[in-house]
């Protein structure tokens, strides 16, 4: 087992680079708590180490990874020499790492929960632009049913049954009246946007959801608590966080290590091939998309029921497309897009601690989720593809 | 969601002779042309106004059409359906012309008309900045964000600059922002050009960034918040100085009347038809839109006209923006930056208007009327609380881009016609 794990480990050239990665956070880091160096010398050296090491993996051919090696250098060069510069007070105040990567796991688990959804989609062979929608509409009725039933876990299943109906619609004109998949799963967000936002004007009268709706419970692991580090990250998650882990986990085992995975996958990378061993293509389609649809609405239930307790119009703001992108970078891998799920849920992290340093200028920083995105999608960190059917209506014969 | 090549030896395969898949985007652009007629649209609205009409009854259990009448009121549409004999002046003369229809401003159909046609401006312009991408193949979601740059640009320079005459400023201002709305949106072309990000993920993000850039900069202690007398707590742009904004021609200036930005809205049009059939930068978009890789074989350079169709429609979108901005809105604050969902609308604008010029022109009109039909302004709360109708109009927006989207209904009536026709031909014989 030991063996096989350090088989797969990288060599050569490409672990040179993602040496240099690793040495260009590190650059970063040495300039931030715990450690505190308030000399930008040890950024620097690091950071060059970082773009040596980047330098030689690019000349021995490992050009993506080199580049992000040499990238990485510069940037913890100058963040590094930036860390210095501001007061210890501040960087205190914003870089409590704890804290961040409790706020990365809460900003993350929306994210996880729609780019698994996505990914069972889009790995079916249907390109599921309507995530946004589905989590909207996941977020109004959970919080909607959670309300009027009195009951969280009533909640949560309205909602999956919500983001489920939504992408039966979805799946009905993309698989059905073979309709163009992108311009039917942006329909979908139109649709979602004006039915939570009808119903919610309706319900709630402009005054907003009743504060006193019962919300998804966090989990306190007692034992956790005297741990170093450990314990105020992990100690008290709400439930949904650990709910997402477990859906990961699942999902992979469901793709890659179940029959029901195997023939998911065939139809949408040959469909015609798997309708040929008598696979159907439209059940599995259908199933496929159906259960993202479910997934994407847990996500938007975490966000109204288990993150803020209320709704708002358009409160998911981009995150299913987000979500989208994780699935993208994520190469369609349950593990892959999780990393990518904490990586964004770490920039929005960030940005909603950095307010410590000017109030106007941390408005700037909200955009930081999308510019990452935009980067992480132009391929800086590597070309992914897709399976081979997606956004393909089928047509039996 | 990136483009794979097909499969089996690069043949695609038209559906309708019995191949594996249906064809790409632009593929159905191209079935859509071929349909022809404007049933299919009109049917599309109808269907989406029909089940609209349905949530008003189950939700309110009110007459769904006393709603609609009241939005139709609302837009001033109606204006068009008194008819009489009334006189109209000739621009930059004295001499005054009949007219059927009564274009004293007093009447509220009047006013109300004319803030349907100041939407109708915003909406033609964005609606061409979709369906220009859609021609080369892209969905062009980024509308938005090209609205806003134009918007924030135009907010700039029509509020710096003193001294320079009215004209040159307006002009520097327009142009100012109709290239900042077409670099915004050359960036999403230029990224599936050079690395294939996909445009439908890089404009939406690149709506995000506008956005947010535009509440920093107009915020409170943003770098452009405005320099009033006490306006350090109104997270608010300077006012767009008196000689940059543009002339009224229809109604007050102060009630919002018409500005000549119509005019502009309408040239655009032609444009926009001129450009994609008449020239050869046309003919090559809508090349590369049917077909890239037969486009590649046949010389023309896909990734040229991927950053080019793109930054055309930007330069629509920018233009929409700088358009409100001179015209009615004069300045930009942080709400109405997040409010704002007119590049949006523009989606559904092109989509029903099939991508053709005169598609756009009407179904803008539908879609304006729809909105300040619907607005807190214009329509009676004893009938409808205006901000549900606005989530009304949301949800038909919704239905007519998700019946438009699905063409295989369009298909099938094509094929009846198609039958049709085949019948006859085989009887004459």
């Amino acid at each position: 087992m030991i063996e096989r794990l350090l088989a797969r480990l990288p060599r050569g050239a490409r672990a040179v680079a993602i040496g240099g990665i690793v040495a260009g956070l590190a650059a970063f880091w040495v300039a931030l708590p715990p450690l505190h160096l308030r000399t930008p010398i040890p950024s620097i050296l690091i950071g060059l180490a970082a773009i040596a090491l980047g330098g030689y993996a690019i000349s021995q051919g490992v050009k993506r990874l080199g580049w992000g090696a040499v990238v990485a250098g510069v940037a913890g060069i100058g963040l590094g020499y930036l860390a210095t510069r501001s007061s210890v007070g501040h960087l205190d105040q914003v870089v409590v790492w704890s804290a961040l990567f409790a706020a990365m796991l809460r900003y993350a688990t929306p994210l996880a929960f729609a780019a698994m959804g996505g990914i069972f989609s889009e790995r079916s062979g249907v390109t599921n632009i309507g995530l946004e929608g589905m989590m909207l509409s996941g977020a109004f009725f959970g919080i909607f049913a959670a309300d009027k039933l009195s009951s969280w876990p009533l909640g949560l299943a309205a909602a999956a049954l919500s983001g489920a109906l939504f992408a039966l619609v979805h799946a009905f004109f993309a698989i059905h009246l073979r309709a163009d998949q992108i311009v039917g799963g942006f329909a979908i967000n139109f649709l979602a946007l004006g039915v939570t936002g009808y119903l919610f004007i309706d319900t709630y009268a402009g005054e907003g959801t009743p504060p006193d709706v019962p919300e998804i419970p966090d989990v306190h692991l007692s034992f956790l608590e005297g741990w170093y580090f450990v314990g105020p990250i992990l100690g008290q998650l709400n439930l949904m966080i650990w709910l997402a882990f477990a859906t990961v986990l699942l999902s992979w085992l469901v793709l890659f290590k179940t029959p029901i995975g195997l023939r998911l996958r065939a139809v949408g990378e040959h469909p015609r091939a798997a309708d040929t061993v008598g696979i159907s293509v439209y059940r599995t389609r259908y199933a496929a998309v159906v259960l993202s649809g479910a997934l994407a609405a847990l996500g938007g239930a975490y966000l109204s029921i288990g993150f803020v307790n209320s709704f708002n119009q358009n409160m998911t703001a981009g995150r299913g497309f987000i979500a989208l992108a994780v699935v993208i970078c994520g190469n369609w891998r349950p593990f892959q897009a999780a990393a990518f799920a904490l990586l964004f849920g770490f920039s929005s992290a960030l940005a909603q601690r950095l307010p410590a340093y000017s109030e106007s200028a941390a408005v700037l920083f909200q955009a930081l989720p999308y510019v990452l995105t935009l980067i992480a999608v132009a391929g800086v960190i590597g070309r992914s593809i897709p399976p081979a059917a997606v956004g393909r209506p089928y047509k039996k014969q | 969601m990136t483009e794979t090549p097909p499969e089996g030896g690069g043949k695609v395969e038209n559906p309708r002779q019995g191949g594996d898949y249906a064809p790409s985007v632009a593929a159905r652009v191209a079935v859509w042309h071929k349909a022809g007629g404007i049933a299919v649209p009109l049917l599309t609205t109808i269907l989406a106004f029909f089940i609209g009409g349905l949530v008003v009854l189950a939700t309110t259990g009110k007459n769904p059409l006393t709603t609609y009448k009241a939005i139709f009121e609302g837009s001033g549409l109606n204006w068009f359906l008194e008819v009489g004999s009334y006189e109209i002046g000739i621009p930059w003369t004295e001499s005054r012309v009949w007219f059927p229809w009564d274009t004293s401003f007093n009447s509220f159909a009047a006013l109300n008309l004319q803030q349907t046609l100041i939407v109708y401006v915003s909406l033609v312009l964005t609606g061409l900045a979709v369906a220009f991408a859609f021609r080369c193949g892209m969905f062009n979601i980024g509308g938005q964000g090209q609205y806003l740059a134009g918007a924030i640009m135009a907010v700039w320079i029509g509020s710096e600059l003193p001294g320079l005459p009215g004209f040159l400023h307006i002009l520097v201002a327009i142009v100012a922002g109709a290239l900042s709305g077409a670099i915004f949106a050359g960036i999403a072309g230029f990224l599936k050009a050079t690395v294939g990000a996909h445009e439908v993920i890089s404009t939406i993000m690149l709506n995000y960034v506008a956005l947010w850039v535009g509440v920093f900069l107009f915020g409170l202690g943003g770098p452009l918040q405005n320099d009033n007398e006490g306006g350090e707590s109104v997270p608010v742009s300077n006012d767009v100085l008196e000689e940059s904004k543009l002339n009224v021609f229809w109604g007050d200036p102060l009630l919002q009347g018409l500005h000549v930005g119509f005019f502009v809205a309408l040239a655009a049009l032609v444009v926009y038809w001129i450009t994609l059939n008449r020239t050869t930068l046309g003919y090559e978009v809508r090349a590369v839109g049917f077909n890239p890789e037969a486009a590649r074989y046949g010389g023309i350079s896909v990734a040229r006209n991927y950053v080019l169709a793109m930054a055309i429609s930007g330069t629509f979108a920018g233009l929409a923006g700088t358009l409100d901005i001179l015209g009615w809105q004069f300045r930009l604050n942080t709400n109405d930056i997040f409010i704002n969902s007119i590049g949006f609308v523009g989606i559904a604008v092109a989509l029903l208007g099939r991508n053709t010029a005169i598609g756009v022109a009407l179904s803008a009109l539908l879609f304006a009327a729809l909105l300040v039909g619907t607005s807190t302004r214009n329509l009676d709360p004893e009938i409808f609380r205006p901000e549900l109708a606005s989530n009304l109009t949301t949800l038909i927006q919704g239905l007519v881009v998700l019946f438009v989207g699905a063409d295989v209904l369009i298909l099938y009536l094509f094929g009846i016609r198609r039958r049709a026709r085949q019948r006859q031909a085989r009887t004459q014989a």
